[in-house]
């Protein structure tokens, strides 16, 4: 009976933490994956575009100054840049999400590494959009 | 025949170790055991080390039968937890020469090797010996609730109730995780337990698919919501272990990637695996007809 008791109370507690929890989280875990594995299938979808580009010219040649300049200029490939940039950065953040979420379980580290990843995801995506931006040839002042 | 068996117990029993160490009478032969011992609960500071007994075995003797040879007539103070000695109760898995067994149904003589090393599971703290706690992994089996949960089933008039019906397709779709018998194997073989203690570990998760799959069940959104967490399915590596250690042929790795393609939306693509599944254990079987 005893022991009956402090299973049930241990699942009340579980509960609580449970719905506590849920209120909290923004976005179910699922629907991360989701983009996960979504900005994967299309990072391999640009990412194979971006090399085929390089492949139309001699290597090297693709690599000059001029011609990543005319890159950038093109609006389209730009547009391009810019996908990669943004499919792997989610991607890239995530999966480092996943692995330090496995090193500590503690609710302090989980938040901490949810808020870094969150923040160096943006900070990088504004720094690679500012780029191409600039390059591209419009001037941010 | 049994009396001559008896007589051949009380030799042994009044041997002293070092004795019986160089006996080898016919049809018997010696292994060397090597059983973990720590005492962590009466003497937290216990400093685990192996102590080594000569044992002798036949060719049916299990590694059960041989610690339980050892605890009889050498030291009965080796800790064992077991029960029906057929691979039902799940109550002595332990590592044995390095991977996640069950004692009693793992036969000396298929080890290959005259030195068998038990050692407590993995992913488990100590208690004593070979003997380790399971709260925790019950803990998270019950998180699952692991119980067909209906609200039809409410009927307070007992004269109204039915039997629910299930046709055999049904069945299959989860018949081989409720085979599961709570030995912890796979749990100790799973390198995310190792690392993430949140993680529920592949026995609750297949649990979680046995009663999600369930067509009596009703609340797999309930369950669906226990196991969609940032410590939940999503953290499985697909190491794919516990499926290999599984002594009762229950595939946890299956049953968490059924639950994730639940979870992802692709619900369709359970019959797809089962009918794989179904094919490749039909061509196995066929197989081992010829």
């Amino acid at each position: 009976m005893t022991s009956d008791n402090t299973g049930n109370n241990r699942n009340k507690n579980k509960n609580t933490t449970t719905k506590w929890f849920s209120n909290v989280t923004l976005i179910r875990e699922s629907q991360i994956m989701k983009i996960h594995y979504i900005t994967a299938v299309g990072a391999l979808f640009v990412v194979a575009i971006h090399i085929m580009m390089r492949l139309i010219m001699p290597f090297n040649m693709s690599l000059e100054f001029e011609n990543v300049i005319l890159n950038y200029k093109n609006v389209f490939y730009a547009l391009l840049l810019e996908s990669i940039l943004i499919l792997i950065a989610i991607h890239g953040f995530n999966g480092l999400r996943v692995i330090l979420l496995e090193i500590r379980q503690t609710q302090i580290w989980e938040r901490g590494v949810n808020i870094l990843v969150i923040v160096a995801m943006i900070g990088i995506i504004a720094y690679g959009t500012r780029t191409i931006i600039i390059a591209n040839g419009f001037s941010l002042g | 025949m049994n009396i001559f068996k008896k007589d051949k117990r009380k030799e042994i029993k009044n041997e002293t170790p070092l004795e019986r160490s160089n006996t080898s009478t016919s049809g018997q032969s010696l292994v060397k055991l090597r059983v973990f011992r720590i005492n962590a609960v009466q003497n937290p500071n216990d400093v685990p080390h192996f102590d080594e007994f000569q044992v002798p075995v036949k060719r049916w003797t299990t590694v059960l039968d041989a610690l339980l040879d050892a605890k009889s007539y050498q030291d009965s103070s080796i800790g064992i937890r077991y029960s029906c000695r057929m691979a039902s109760c799940g109550s002595c898995g332990m590592k044995i020469n390095g991977i996640p067994r069950l004692a009693c149904y793992t036969k000396i003589s298929d080890l290959d090797t005259n030195t068998i090393t038990c050692e407590p599971l993995p992913n488990f703290p100590y208690i004593r010996d070979l003997v380790t706690d399971f709260s925790q992994f019950f803990d998270h089996h019950r998180s699952v609730m692991p119980f067909v949960k209906n609200k039809k089933a409410d009927i307070p008039n007992v004269n109204e109730l039915t039997e629910y019906e299930q046709t055999p397709q049904d069945l299959d779709k989860f018949l081989q995780f409720s085979y599961c018998i709570k030995c912890g194997l796979c749990y100790s073989a799973c390198p995310t337990v190792a690392t993430d203690l949140k993680f529920p570990g592949p026995q609750a998760l297949s649990q979680a698919y046995r009663y999600l799959a369930d067509s009596r069940d009703s609340d797999k959104s309930k369950r669906l919501k226990v196991i969609d967490t940032s410590h939940g399915i999503w953290r499985c590596h697909f190491a794919g272990s516990c499926s290999h250690v599984c002594p009762k042929g229950v595939d946890p790795a299956l049953g968490i990637q059924l639950l994730r393609s639940h979870l992802l939306g692709l619900s369709n693509s359970e019959k797809k695996l089962a009918k794989l599944h179904d094919r490749s254990t039909n061509s196995y079987r066929e197989g081992e007809g010829e």
